[in-house]
C-alpha cells in the first residue's frame, strides 16, 4: 500500500536540516512518496522509518526466484486481480513430479522430457520450468540419490525437494544447495527445522497447511524464524478449493496488504488421468497459482499449458507484434513467391511457420497494422487496398524481387480487384484462407 | 493477524434461463458473485454442455472429431441422439447447409430438420444458423415457428439481423442467444437494442464471441471477466444475461487439432492433442464465467463436465 507524503513525513527527523538535498523534511517525504528519492539519502532516518518505508515499497506478492543462471524463474510479484486491470506479469511455472520410487529409467526419462520440452510458440520460447522431486516417505538415501540424478541430468533446471521430512531435505539439497531450490514444505511440525534449512542453504521454503487460517499462522511463523522467500499451499487440490483459496490469498495480498499471504502460490494438479491433471493445472494457471506441479508432462498436454498461460500473460493492453518489413524465408531469390501479412505475432509466426514446413523459400512482407490479426485488420480499416498499395509501394520490395504478384490472405480476398487497381502492373493473387493450406498451395506452384 | 476474507459485496445477479421443456429441461445463470466464489454467494445452476449437430455430413470437420462420431453423423437425427447418449445437456443443431457457399438449403428444408432433431430428442435444443446474417434472418424464422413449443435457444442475433431473429424468437416462445464481437460495450449495446423492440431482456443469453485456446482466447476470457463484474459488481441489468461460448467451430479448425503427429512431432499425439485443445479452451470459459458452452467432440465434452462437477 502506497503512503501519502505527509504520512512518511511524520516518521521523518523534523529538522530541516538539508542533507538529504531537499530544503524541508516534508519536501522529501513528498520526493519519496512519488518514489523520486531514496530513503537512504537522510542519514538521521530512524530505523522505524526504515521498516515502514521499506514495507510500504514491498510488492504485495513477493517476486520469488526458483533456481540459479539462464532457466531461472521468477514468479510471483503481482499486483492485478483481473488481467485486464493492468496485466499478469511473471507467468506461472510448471514443474514436473519425478517421486523416489522412479529412481533410474522412469526418471530419466522424465528428465529427458524437460529437456526436450522447449517448444517456440509466437516468437517465445516456452519449456517445462522444474523438478519436483518427491519423497514418498521413503528413506533419506533414495531421495537423495534421485535428486543427484535430476541435478546431474538437467543441471541448470530449477529443483524443489518435496518431503515433510527435515532430515530427507537436508540428505537431498547437498546435491543442489548452490541452485536456490524450493523446498516444500514446512508444515506446523516441522516448521523450526525446516526454517533452519532453508536459511543455511537460501532456499527458498513453501508452507504447507490445512486451510488459511492455519496457513497464516505458519507463514507468519517461518517469516519470525527469518525466511524471507516463502511460498504458499493451502492445501487445495478440488478445483473449487483451488479457486476459492487463491482468490482469497490473491485479494488478500493485494487488496489488504495482508503480508502473510502476500507470497507465490504452489499448487498440485495430480489426477489420475492426464488430460483432468492438465485442465487443474489451467485452472491454477488462470487463477492465480505461480507453481503448479503435475505428474505427467506430454508433449501434447505441456502445449496446449504453455499455450494456455501465453494466453493469460500477454499484455491485454498491447498485442504482440513484430516489425514490419520484408521477411526473407529460407533461400528466397528474386523470383521467389511474395505474401503479404499483418504485424500481429501470432498471424507472422503462423504464416511464417507454414511457409517454411513448405520448403519453398519466399518473401513475406509484413505490415504494421497495430498488431491487429489479417480480419481484425481488415475490419479495422487498417488492412486495406490503399494502405497496402502504399506500404508496398513505399517497402523497396522491387529490389527483393523480380516479378510484380503478390499473394494475399484468402480471408481478404475482397481486396485482390481494388488492389490491382491501387498496384498498377501488379497481379494479385489470392492464397488459401487457413495457413495451414499454404504449403500445398505453395508447392503446387513451385 | 487473523485473517478476514477479504469478501466482495455484489448488488447484481445473473438472469435464470430456462432451455426446453419437461423433465429434462435445463436452467443456467442465477449466479450472484463471480465464477465459483461459494464463499461469498451462490451458484444454483451448473454451466451447461450442448454438443453440436449439422444439418449436412460434417466433411469439412477434422478426422479425429469425426472418428468420434462415427457413422451417426449421416443425419442429423441419429447423430443428435447419438450426442444425446454421449451425456450432453443440449443438443446445438447448426443449419451449416443453409449457407450459400455451402448447400444454400431453404429456410423450409432447414426447418424440417429442426423439427425433426426436437421430436428425436427430450433434452433442450439450440437451433442456429450458419452465420450468414442475413440468410439467418429467414432460416431462423422458419425454424422457431417449426420448434414452437419447444422452448428452444435460437440464434444468432447479431446488430445486421437482431429485429427479425429476435421477432422470431418472441413469436414462437424460444430464447434468443445475441452475439457481439468481443467488445463489452458491443454487448451491452445489443441487448439493448433487443430490450427497445420489447424483448425480455431475461430471454436473452449473450455470446460475447469464442476463440480457441491460443488464437485469441484471452480476448474472450478477459471481456467475458468484464462483463461479468459489470453484471454483478455494478449492477448492470444489461449485462445480467447468461453467456453462451460456442468454441467447437472455433476449436476444430486450428492447426493444433488437425495436424498430423509426424508433421509436428513436438506437439505430441493428435488425438490426445485435439481433445485438449477442445477441452481446454472449455474449461477457460467455464473458468471466465460461461453458462453455456456448444462442443464438438463427446470426450472432450465429458471432460468439461468432469471439471463442472468437481467446480460447484
Ligand atoms: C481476437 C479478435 C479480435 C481482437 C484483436 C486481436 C488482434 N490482435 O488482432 C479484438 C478484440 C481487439 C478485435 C477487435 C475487432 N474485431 Co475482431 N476478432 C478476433 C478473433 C476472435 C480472432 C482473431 C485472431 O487472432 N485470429 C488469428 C490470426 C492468426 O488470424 P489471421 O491473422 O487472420 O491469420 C490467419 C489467416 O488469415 C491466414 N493468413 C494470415 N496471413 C496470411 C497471408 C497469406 C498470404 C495467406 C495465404 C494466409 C494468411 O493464416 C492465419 C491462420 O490460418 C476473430 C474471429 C475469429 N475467431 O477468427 C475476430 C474478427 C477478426 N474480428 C472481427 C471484427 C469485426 C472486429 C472489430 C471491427 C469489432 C468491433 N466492431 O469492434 C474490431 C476491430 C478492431 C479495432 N481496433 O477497431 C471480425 C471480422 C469480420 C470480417 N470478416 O470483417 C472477426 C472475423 C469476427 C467475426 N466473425 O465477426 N478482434
Ligand atoms: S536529511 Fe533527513 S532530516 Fe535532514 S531535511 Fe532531509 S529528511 Fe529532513
Amino acid at each position: 500500500m502506497a503512503l501519502s507524503g505527509v504520512e512518511i513525513f511524520k516518521y521523518l527527523p523534523k529538522t530541516n536540516c538539508k542533507k538529504c538535498g531537499h530544503p524541508t523534511c516534508l519536501a522529501f517525504a513528498m520526493k519519496l512518496a512519488a518514489k523520486q528519492a531514496s530513503l537512504d539519502a537522510c542519514p538521521d532516518a530512524s530505523e522505524d522509518a526504515k521498516k515502514l518505508l521499506g514495507e510500504a515499497a514491498a510488492p504485495p506478492i513477493r517476486g520469488i526466484t526458483l533456481g540459479t543462471g539462464a532457466k531461472a524463474v521468477k514468479v510471483g510479484d503481482e499486483i492485478c486481480m483481473f488481467r485486464h486491470e493492468k496485466k499478469f506479469f511473471n507467468p506461472n511455472a510448471f514443474a514436473v513430479a519425478i517421486k523416489a520410487s522412479e529412481a533410474g529409467d522412469a526418471a530419466a526419462k522424465k528428465i529427458e522430457a524437460v529437456k526436450s520440452s522447449e517448444i517456440d510458440r509466437v516468437g517465445q520460447k516456452l519449456r517445462v520450468d522444474a523438478i519436483a522431486v518427491t519423497d514418498e516417505g521413503g528413506d533419506a538415501a533414495a531421495f537423495a540419490s534421485v535428486v543427484k540424478q535430476v541435478v546431474d541430468g538437467a543441471p541448470d533446471v530449477p529443483v524443489i525437494l518435496v518431503s515433510k521430512n527435515p532430515a530427507t531435505i537436508e540428505a537431498g539439497i547437498a546435491h543442489c544447495a548452490d541452485k536456490k531450490p524450493l523446498i516444500y514444505a514446512a508444515t506446523a511440525e516441522n516448521a523450526e527445522a525446516m526454517a533452519k534449512i532453508a536459511k543455511e542453504k537460501k532456499a527458498s521454503l513453501a508452507v504447507a497447511a490445512d486451510g488459511l487460517d492455519a496457513l497464516t499462522a505458519l507463514s507468519e511463523k517461518v517469516k519470525a524464524l527469518g525466511v524471507e522467500d516463502i511460498v504458499l499451499d493451502s492445501g487445495a487440490r478440488k478445483a473449487k478449493d483451488m479457486i476459492e483459496h487463491f482468490t482469497i490469498m490473491r485479494r488478500a495480498a493485494i487488496k489488504k496488504n495482508f503480508k502473510p499471504l502476500g507470497y507465490p502460490i504452489i499448487s498440485f494438479a495430480a489426477r489420475d488421468n492426464s488430460l483432468s491433471e492438465a485442465i487443474a493445472a489451467a485452472i491454477g494457471t488462470m487463477k492465480y497459482a505461480s507453481i503448479i506441479v503435475v505428474n505427467n508432462i506430454e508433449k501434447w498436454k505441456m502445449l496446449a499449458l504453455l499455450s494456455l498461460r501465453q494466453n493469460i500473460y500477454t499484455d491485454p493492453q498491447v498485442p504482440m507484434q513484430v516489425a514490419q518489413n520484408i521477411y526473407k524465408v529460407g533461400d528466397a531469390k528474386e523470383s521467389s513467391p511474395l505474401m503479404i501479412t499483418t504485424n500481429f505475432s501470432l498471424s507472422y509466426f503462423i504464416v511464417r511457420g507454414e511457409v517454411e514446413n513448405s520448403k519453398v523459400p519466399s518473401w513475406l512482407a509484413v505490415m504494421d497494422n497495430e498488431g491487429l490479426s489479417v480480419l481484425t485488420a481488415w475490419a479495422a480499416g487498417k488492412f486495406t487496398a490503399s494502405k497496402i498499395a502504399q506500404f508496398i509501394t513505399e517497402s523497396g520490395v522491387e529490389k527483393n524481387v523480380n516479378h510484380k504478384e503478390l499473394i494475399i490472405p484468402g480471408y481478404v480476398a475482397v481486396l485482390s480487384g481494388s488492389l490491382e487497381e491501387k498496384l498498377p502492373g501488379w497481379k494479385i493473387t489470392v492464397g488459401p484462407r487457413e495457413a495451414n493450406q499454404l504449403p500445398t498451395f505453395l508447392k503446387a506452384r513451385a | 493477524m487473523a485473517l478476514t476474507i477479504p469478501k466482495e459485496t455484489y448488488s447484481g445477479k445473473i438472469f435464470n434461463v430456462q432451455i426446453g421443456s419437461g423433465a429434462k429441461a435445463v436452467t443456467i445463470g442465477g449466479a450472484n458473485a463471480l465464477p465459483f466464489l461459494g464463499f461469498e454467494g451462490i451458484f444454483p445452476n451448473k454451466p451447461a454442455v450442448a454438443l453440436e449437430v449439422l444439418d449436412i455430413a460434417p466433411e469439412d470437420w477434422p478426422e479425429t472429431l469425426k472418428k468420434a462420431i462415427g457413422g451417426e453423423a449421416a443425419n442429423p437425427v441419429s447423430w443428435a441422439k447419438f450426442c444425446q447418449k454421449s451425456g450432453a445437456d443440449m443438443i446445438a443443431l447448426r443449419l451449416m447447409g443453409t449457407h450459400p457457399d455451402q448447400k444454400n438449403k431453404s429456410p423450409e428444408e432447414a426447418a424440417k430438420v429442426a423439427a425433426e432433431v426436437a421430436g428425436a430428442i427430450d433434452i433442450p435444443l439450440i437451433i442456429l444458423g450458419s452465420g450468414q446474417a442475413e440468410k439467418d434472418s429467414q432460416v431462423l424464422q422458419a425454424a422457431a415457428a417449426a420448434t414452437r413449443g419447444k422452448n428452444c435457444a435460437i440464434g444468432k442475433a447479431v446488430e445486421e439481423n437482431y429485429k427479425t431473429v429476435a421477432a422470431a424468437a418472441m413469436a414462437n416462445d424460444h430464447k434468443l442467444i445475441a452475439m457481439s464481437q468481443l467488445d463489452v460495450n458491443l454487448a451491452k449495446q445489443l441487448n439493448i437494442l433487443l430490450t427497445q423492440m420489447g424483448f425480455d431482456k431475461e430471454r436473452i443469453i449473450m455470446d460475447p464471441m469464442s476463440s480457441a485456446l491460443g488464437y485469441g482466447l484471452e480476448y474472450t476470457y478477459s471481456v467475458m471477466e468484464r462483463i461479468r463484474m459489470a453484471a454483478l459488481l455494478q449492477n448492470d441489468p444489461m449485462m445480467q444475461t447468461p453467456i453462451v461460448c460456442d468454441i467447437g467451430m472455433n476449436v476444430w479448425k486450428v492447426k493444433e487439432t488437425m495436424a498430423p503427429d509426424a508433421e509436428v512431432p513436438e506437439w505430441g499425439g493428435l488425438e490426445d492433442r485435439a481433445l485438449a485443445w477442445e477441452a481446454m479452451t472449455a474449461s477457460a470459459m467455464i473458468t471466465a464465467g460461461a453458462d453455456m458452452l456448444i462442443m464438438r467432440h463427446p470426450g472432450a465434452a465429458a471432460r468439461a463436465k468432469e471439471v463442472i462437477a468437481e467446480l460447484m
